[in-house]
């Protein structure tokens, strides 16, 4: 019973934010005013317009991008970390981690003025990069925990049987490795659709922004339109609901591997 | 190729992205920092420690400090009270409990500040209407505040989810062998479980704590760091001063400062994670 009663308490705070802007995004623009509305709409939804698909598809891009680069070369960094006589390979994997913690305003001033002058200021490739700093790190961590946990006789077999390095990782070790690859990308895709900092400080013109720089700027001609800004939130949130409620348990292992065994 | 030489080369492509747009840029903004840089002016010159000793005197960086350090502590320590307790129902509770407190984790942090500011909002908001008499976001002493809320809010889940992890990994024997020698389930936790459970503490305290001092995304959508500049962190403040002014140099300066507490804060909490209990 006490329990049920703090299980409700938990979820009316953790879910009750949520279902107040899912309302919101349904309520009609004139009877915000109204404690309750009289009836639901989906204009909200039809006002967002052409502008913030565009945020929608810029978003699924740069997210897309910087998981296809990080896993690239996350993989194979990790799987020389994990299996073969890589060295410094402490170094690297302390490094990431502390470049991970790395408070992103510290790195904006230059990479600003580096993305201006490679021309790649104002696009979404010119976003790619930047996000590897925290995308990365996360996955080098979480690939070479995976790469460890196979067994080294997989990989002395590979080589006895003629495999390069290079031929044992693509043919043995990769196709294995497809659960820790999934987890990543995951996790990855997340963090890449939340960021704001850089977006915001590389993105000038309108229609390039993603989805945390739109609805950050989202503002009306007279009155802030609360009715679109929670409809275009729920657009923004409603992908990944649908990741976490499918992979939660993959999400949880993700952010919390490592903190179980150090 | 030697198989050193294609470990090495497998590495290359992280390492070079790495050090690419992490490294190079802290050792760039360190460079730049001793410059007086205008951008739209495209006046750059050398100015040694100037921006250093404009910063030290500056009441408004010591004040963005303060308000960071603040947010820091107060949001970790409600987190980390919050979080012991969601942790404890999680470990009994199923998966859609699980995927439910999940779900503020990955809602975009932007995105969840401008939800809050519709209940903060001071003529329909819902918290306004229940509480008529706080102005969330419009009084310096409570707006602080406010932000501290949305972070507890979006973050309490990850602390959560790591204590589980840490409450995961302690034996039920042990638990079990005090049960059985009498001790109540609340001395069962206090002196059993939470003793146990420090490592896994100790790591939420480093993530979070690391990563509450870089806050930006949750106050420039709230306040952006007013009224008053009374919600103003380090780097709302480097990047106003960046982007606003456009002022490199010392924004550059304010950055570093910042990437400074951070590696302090990080090395502190390092010694204290290395020492044993």
């Amino acid at each position: 019973m006490r329990r049920a009663l703090a299980a409700c308490a938990v979820l009316a705070f953790f879910l009750g934010p949520l279902a107040w802007q899912a309302l919101t995004s349904l309520w009609p623009e004139p009877e915000l005013t109204r404690p309750l509305p009289h009836s639901l709409t989906f204009a909200s939804y039809a006002g967002l317009g052409g502008t913030f698909a565009r945020a929608v598809l810029n978003s699924l891009i740069v997210a897309a991008g910087t998981t296809a680069l990080c896993l690239a070369a996350g993989a194979s960094a990790a799987f020389a970390i994990a299996k073969l006589d890589l060295p410094g390979k402490r170094v690297l994997l302390g490094g990431a981690l502390a470049i991970s913690m790395f408070p992103p305003i510290a790195t904006v001033s230059p990479l600003y003025l580096a993305l201006r002058a490679a021309g790649l200021r104002d696009t979404l490739a010119g976003l790619v990069l930047p996000y590897a700093t925290f995308a990365l790190p996360l996955t080098l961590w979480l690939l070479t925990s995976f790469f460890r946990g196979l067994p080294d006789e997989l990989y002395r077999a590979a080589r006895v049987d003629g495999c390069t390095p290079w031929q044992a990782f693509v043919h043995v070790f990769l196709p294995l490795s497809w659960p820790a690859l999934a987890t990543s990308a995951i996790l990855v895709f997340i963090f890449s659709w939340n960021e704001l900092l850089y977006a915001l400080t590389f993105i000038s013109t309108p229609s390039r922004r993603t989805i945390p720089v739109a609805i950050a700027l989202f503002a009306g001609e007279h009155v802030e339109p609360w009715g679109q800004i929670a409809a275009a939130s729920m657009v923004a949130t409603l992908p990944l609901a649908a990741l976490t409620l499918l992979f939660q348990r993959r999400i949880v292992s993700g952010l919390t591997a490592g903190a179980v065994k150090e | 190729m030697t198989a050193r030489s294609q470990a090495a080369a497998l590495a290359a492509p992280a390492v070079a992205i790495l050090g690419g747009v992490a490294v190079a840029p802290v050792l760039a903004a360190a460079w730049l920092s001793l410059h007086r840089s205008i951008l739209v002016f495209h006046e750059q010159r050398f100015a040694g420690l100037d921006n250093y000793r404009f910063l030290v005197a500056d009441g408004r960086f010591w004040s963005a400090l303060g308000t960071t350090a603040y947010f820091t502590a107060v949001a970790v320590a409600a987190e980390l009270v919050l979080g012991l307790p969601v942790a404890v129902l999680l470990q009994r509770g199923g998966g859609l409990l699980r995927a439910a407190v999940l779900l503020p984790w990955a809602v975009p942090t932007a995105v969840s500040a401008r939800m809050w500011a519709w209940l903060f909002n001071a003529d329909y908001g819902l918290l306004h209407r229940i509480l008529p008499a706080v102005d969330w976001l419009g009084s310096p002493r409570i707006a602080l505040h406010a932000a501290i809320l949305v972070d507890v809010w979006k973050t309490t889940p990850f602390v959560a989810l790591l204590l589980l992890a840490g409450l995961q990994a302690i034996p039920e024997e042990v638990l079990q062998a005090a049960r059985v020698d009498g001790a109540r389930p609340a001395r069962v936790f206090f002196s059993i479980a939470l003793p146990l459970l420090r490592p896994a503490i100790l790591l939420a305290l480093l993530f979070r704590s690391l990563d509450a001092f870089r806050v930006f995304d949750a106050i420039y959508v709230l306040t952006e760091g007013g009224p008053a500049n009374a919600t103003e962190t380090l780097s709302i403040y480097a990047y106003k001063t960046l982007m606003r002014s456009g002022d490199f140099g010392y924004g550059s300066a304010l950055s570093v400062a910042t990437f400074a507490c951070v590696v302090a804060l990080g090395l502190v909490w390092l010694r204290v994670l290395g020492r044993r209990p």
